[in-house]
């Protein structure tokens, strides 16, 4: 099997997939998650509900409902250019790439937050009175401590990120479960590509989790140390 | 939207049933609530294993708990469609097939909410019953599980609105739940894919943030229990 160049081909398809698929996720899900805290800031109270409903809708929906909501459905309200432009590239990843940005955005928003909220608010009132301005204790003080309480969970939720870009095949995404199935298909070698694919997804996962804990030893939360 | 409700509701609700298996969010929940207690002698003994002072045991548990939690539900989900005919030799229906694989992914998740339940019981508590003369099993069992329990109920409610949110994916091997309906009816309807999805993911939303609320209230009033705040 795995001297057959079209097979070959046709995993390397899914691995560059569903690391594609992560990385842009991730990238994507970060901006929007700094979006969000930023827009949160608002002190109007509808913009807060609405982040809040943001947030609620997407930790408790499957992420596979996400999925099919965007690739199912919302091609019907879509402005027509805009889904003529989507439609010139891949569609499915296209849409797989937005419901998997938008999921876990919620998530890593919450994380954010919950950094921020740990540091103590004296802490800015102390930073203020030292003379720092707001943009300066928000630089030298409160970012440098709430990074360290939000990276952990960020990388929690990065490697379930991971794990979610599998469900990304009930649309037809090229990515690695997508493609293990298809082989399967062509060469009923069911065994060998489950045992390639799994291994792939479990050493990825458990790079995510050690280089996590890396970061979390050489940047421990607390600075008691 | 009244209308399509009203034709579809059932359908949501209850799948084809009485005229066939119980599919649509009843499906949903049942295979989640089997999954997570299928899922809990397993994971106990997980559980157990990770806490417990025989090396080969403890590193036998954890390799299950990382493996498990490493790789997507629909992997697992396919080598149990795979490998089940195979080992039993006969054919296995969906739901048992999907079910079987879901019990193995929670058993990982649940094994590290029982080991953490379990080692928020005081050592002292399993000394003490030792002492006085209880056996490794019985103070198990009326001592330490009881109280580590109680500890857990919150994130056991956290982990079943997980398990119900992983049940929609199963739909891909013909498991009839919600996410299976909700295809059925976007094949018969064509037109109405939004409003079908939409109407899902509603119902998931209702559901799952019931629940998690629960699980928060929960939680707050444990937390005022070990504070000594309760009335």
């Amino acid at each position: 099997m795995l001297s057959d160049p079209e097979i070959m081909d046709m995993l390397g398809t899914g691995i560059a997939t569903t690391v594609v698929l992560f990385a842009a996720a991730m990238a994507c899900g970060f901006c929007i998650a700094l979006a969000l805290t930023a827009v949160n800031l608002i002190p109007w109270r509808p913009v807060r509900s609405l982040v809040a409903l943001y947030v609620e809708y997407h930790r408790n929906v499957p992420t596979v409902v996400q999925i099919m909501v965007w690739y199912f459905g919302m091609p019907e309200i879509l402005p027509q250019a805009l889904r003529a432009w989507i439609n010139q590239g891949n569609t499915e990843f296209s849409f797989a790439l937005i419901a998997l940005s938008l999921n876990v955005s919620a998530y890593y928003y919450e994380d954010i937050r919950s950094g921020i909220r740990a540091i103590a608010g004296t802490q800015i009132e102390a930073a203020r009175s030292v003379g720092l301005g707001a943009m300066q204790a928000l630089r030298y003080v409160v970012l440098p401590q709430a990074v360290r309480y939000a990276v952990p969970p960020i990388i929690n939720r990065s490697i379930i990120l991971f794990k979610d870009t599998s469900l990304a095949m009930v649309i037809g995404v090229t990515e690695l479960t997508y493609q293990a199935k298809r082989i399967e298909n062509a060469t009923f070698q069911t065994f060998q590509i489950f045992t390639i694919t799994t291994v792939i997804y479990l050493c990825v996962s458990l790079l995510i989790s050690a280089l996590g804990a890396q970061i979390a030893r050489r940047y421990p939360a607390s600075f008691k140390s | 939207m009244i209308e399509f409700l009203h034709t579809y509701g059932l359908l949501f609700l209850v799948g084809s049933w009485p005229n066939g298996p119980v599919g649509g969010f009843a499906g949903t929940l049942i295979l989640a609530f089997l999954g997570l207690a299928g899922a809990f002698p397993a994971a106990l003994l997980v559980a157990l294993a990770r806490t417990g002072d025989n090396r080969y045991a403890r590193a036998l548990s954890t390799v299950w708990v990382y493996t498990f939690r490493s790789i997507p539900l629909i992997m697992i989900v396919f080598w149990a469609y795979f490998l089940l005919p195979v080992l039993t030799g006969t054919e296995v229906p969906p739901f048992s097939t999907a079910l079987a694989a879901i019990i193995v992914y929670e058993s990982a998740f649940l094994a590290e909410i029982i080991r953490a339940g379990i080692q928020s019981v005081p050592a002292g508590q399993r000394e003490a019953s030792r002492a006085v003369g209880l056996g490794y099993f019985q103070s198990l069992w009326s001592v330490q599980l009881p109280q580590a329990l109680s500890n857990m109920i919150p994130s056991l409610v956290n982990q079943f609105v997980s398990t119900i949110k992983a049940t929609s994916i199963v739909y891909i091997i013909g498991v009839q739940e919600a996410a299976f309906s909700a295809q059925q009816i976007n094949s018969i309807e064509l037109t109405a894919a939004l409003r079908t999805y939409l109407v899902l993911a509603l119902f998931y939303f209702l559901l799952c943030a019931l629940l998690s609320k629960l699980a928060k209230s929960l939680e707050t009033r444990l937390r005022n229990k070990r504070l000594g705040l309760a009335a």
